[in-house]
């Protein structure tokens, strides 16, 4: 009766921890966003133009370098910040100077924000001052765009397709 | 410290009694919390190894591979993919409980150090592993995890372009993605097991797999779970989609909400933080360090049982230096000994009889020499009257020998009950010091320095040298292996065992030796 009693008792230990292991490992949920939400993702990797400009190198200075390293003009290593500005309906919802990477400022201003938003039709607004002008932009993109619910809307920046680009609803203004 | 270690150990000493009478010291599964860790991985790796076998990479092929896997052979494949999972999130349990049980009962501190903080990256390792793991699927949950590790990663200032960024919409992936997932998800879990082998190496005898009674429940505990309750996946991965709700493995994943709700900064702190407290726990506050074993090379034979039964190996044995005719002696590393007397227990020179010298063993304990302890003997014990009086051999881990000393009994404690050489409990009763002997230690699973109970068990059975001699008279002897708790229990033993010495005859006895000191005056 005892050893009974005994294998009773480990198979409820054995199926107790088997409750454990499997309920935690897919339980509770978790929620992510709540029904009738959506995402923005915004995110871009792109260099200002050089802080200190350019200048002509002089012949002295060209006829000193190997020929192979002969470049016409020598510029700062050092690129501008960023200025980017992000607009959902009139409202700013995000601004930021984003300054260059590396160690010598000398890499890409780098960003990545993400904005949880009800499901819905939007005017958007993205603008970026990547000169040291002082004011104006020298990027600017508007567009209406409209997300479902879940949906996940994805911008980029792309200079050579003209600016602010979003990968999944196609060319954009 | 030691009030938290108090606290924790209750309930581990609760489970370990009730567990010790379900599943008997030989299989009790909080004994084996280490082994099980090992028992689960090994699962995992055999489990990982079929399921590989089908997985193909791709950002497509790979979700589809694992649902073939999943439905398409389910009394197998799906099968082995539950066991896979689920084998993971017990090695976690078992990973997380052998920590806790460690630091409860005080076996991470001093020379016992190494084992706590090689453990520690060992936590990370199976972590990033099972993470690696989810993204393979690149199922809803995968896409999650993708996402929240990258903006995790790039919290830190290493990473040039943001990992995020590959994955900011459906087009911004490639195939080559997964063959880097393959090779992490294998890499990290062989640095896990070269981190498991270093993690062992001041462990001797180390119970590194369980019972096999235990390891075929478990294996029988796992099949059935995988069985009742497969692991599925999500839907398949949309990076121009949000996952609503996700079902989340809490044991793998428990810190990605942490991640999306205080930002990635904070749990890097914490996380830095958390490691570095686990890696100075030892030292907070550092064991106050005792005198290791000293080898007496005029009485050490280089038998080597010492070495044998140390349960850190802290003991080898080395060529003789001092020209007698044994081939070898002992050397005490003074970094690994914890100062348990074990060796004590095992030296067969440590034999209270002696007429002709003094009493020194081949190896001693100088914080309770085998002299001290004789000498300690006979205080304790002379003023002991009726025939039935009984000589406690106590463990200062155990239960306080202070609360089952009364009328007819004294006690004696010892760092653990391992270091009693078996003869003094010969020489106690033929020397007529009491009418009977209690060793009281710690249960099987519980000895403070692993293996004291074990060994004392098998030098009094004779399977282990030096036993305990023949003409001892076995019902002059009790052995209580009790948790501290229990010590009402091992009262209750002690008085049986008092009442039934008082039925017996009494025992042939010798007169106690005379000192050398006292032969010469």
């Amino acid at each position: 009766m005892m050893k009974v009693l005994r294998f009773a008792a480990q198979a409820v230990v054995y199926a107790g921890f088997a409750v454990l292991v499997g309920y935690f490992s897919a339980s509770p949920p978790y929620q992510l966003i709540a029904p009738g939400e959506a995402q923005i993702k915004l995110s871009l990797a792109y260099g200002g133009k050089p802080a200190g400009g350019c200048r002509d190198r002089t012949a002295e200075e060209l006829a000193a370098l190997p020929p192979n390293m002969r470049k016409a003009q020598i510029c700062s290593r050092e690129r501008l910040p960023l200025t980017v500005e992000f607009e959902l309906d009139g409202d700013i919802v995000y601004r930021d100077v984003l300054p260059p990477s590396g160690v010598r400022n000398d890499g890409p201003s780098r960003m990545y924000e993400k904005f949880i938003v009800n499901a819905g039709d939007y005017e958007i607004a993205l603008r970026m001052r990547s000169t040291d002008r002082d004011a104006g932009w020298d990027f600017e993109t508007r567009r209406h765009v409209s997300v479902g619910p879940g949906d996940n809307l994805a911008i980029d920046f792309d200079p050579v397709a003209g600016g602010f680009v979003f990968p999944r609803l196609g060319k954009g203004g | 410290m030691t009030a938290i270690q108090s606290v924790l150990r209750i309930p581990f000493m609760w489970l370990e009694g009730w567990f010790d009478w379900a599943f008997g010291p030989r299989w009790n599964p909080m004994y084996y919390l280490g082994g099980l860790g090992f028992f689960y991985f090994w699962i995992v790796a055999v489990s990982g190894l079929y399921v590989y076998a089908f997985f193909d990479t791709g950002l497509t092929e790979a979700y589809d591979s694992v649902e073939s896997l999943t439905h398409g052979q389910w009394y197998l494949g799906g099968v082995m993919r539950s066991l896979h999972r689920y084998a993971s999130d017990a090695l976690v349990v078992m990973m997380v409980l052998h920590m806790v049980r460690e630091f409860a009962f005080d076996h991470y501190r001093g020379a016992r150090f190494f084992s706590w903080i090689t453990g520690v990256p060992m936590l990370w390792l199976v972590i990033a592993a099972g993470i690696t793991g989810y993204w393979l699927v690149w199922d809803e949950l995968a896409q999650y995890v993708a996402i929240v590790s990258s903006e995790w990663l790039d919290w830190l200032p290493i990473f040039g372009e943001p990992i995020a960024r590959n994955f900011m919409h459906q087009g911004s992936l490639d195939d080559r993605f997964f063959t880097l997932l393959i090779f992490l998800h294998i890499a990290v879990p062989l640095i896990l097991l070269l981190v498991m082998w270093i993690h062992l190496q001041r462990i001797s005898y180390a119970k590194w797999k369980p019972a096999r009674g235990l390891s075929i429940g478990t294996m029988l505990m796992m099949l059935a779970l995988s069985f009742a309750y497969p692991a599925v996946s999500h839907g398949p991965a949309n990076l121009d989609r949000v996952p609503q709700q996700l079902d989340l493995d809490w044991y793998y994943l428990f810190a990605y909400p942490l991640v999306d709700n205080w930002g990635a900064g904070t749990v890097w702190a914490l996380v830095f933080a958390g490691t570095l407290a686990l890696m100075l726990v030892p030292w907070l506050p550092p064991r106050k360090a005792r005198p290791v074993a000293v080898v007496d090379l005029d009485n050490c034979n280089g038998c080597g049982r010492c070495a044998s039964d140390c349960p850190f190996g802290a003991i080898t044995m080395v060529p003789r230096t001092d020209g007698q005719p044994f081939e070898g002696q002992a050397k005490v590393d003074p970094d690994v000994c914890v100062s348990c007397g074990i060796c004590v227990g095992a030296c067969p020179t440590a034999m209270p009889f002696r007429l002709f010298s003094d009493l020194v063993p081949g190896i001693d304990l100088p914080e309770l020499t085998a002299l001290q302890l004789r000498d300690r003997i006979h205080d304790v014990t002379k003023n002991l009257e009726g025939n039935a009086r009984i000589l406690i051999v106590g463990c200062k881990h155990g239960i306080q020998s202070g609360k089952l000393t009364g009328s007819g009994r004294a006690a004696v404690d010892l760092p653990c009950a391992g270091m009693l050489p078996p003869p003094y409990i010969d020489y106690v009763l033929s020397k007529g010091l009491a009418d009977g002997v209690a060793v009281v230690g710690c249960r099987a699973g519980e000895c403070q320095y692993r293996l004291g109970q074990e060994w004392s068990e098998d030098r009094f059975e004779r399977r282990r040298d030096p036993h305990l001699r023949n003409r001892v008279p076995r019902e002059r002897l009790l052995r209580v292996w009790r948790a501290p708790v229990e010590w009402r229990r091992a009262l209750a033993d002690i008085e049986a065992f008092q009442a039934n010495l008082k039925t017996l005859d009494a025992p042939r006895t010798s007169a106690p030796p005379k000192r050398r000191k006292e032969r010469q005056s």
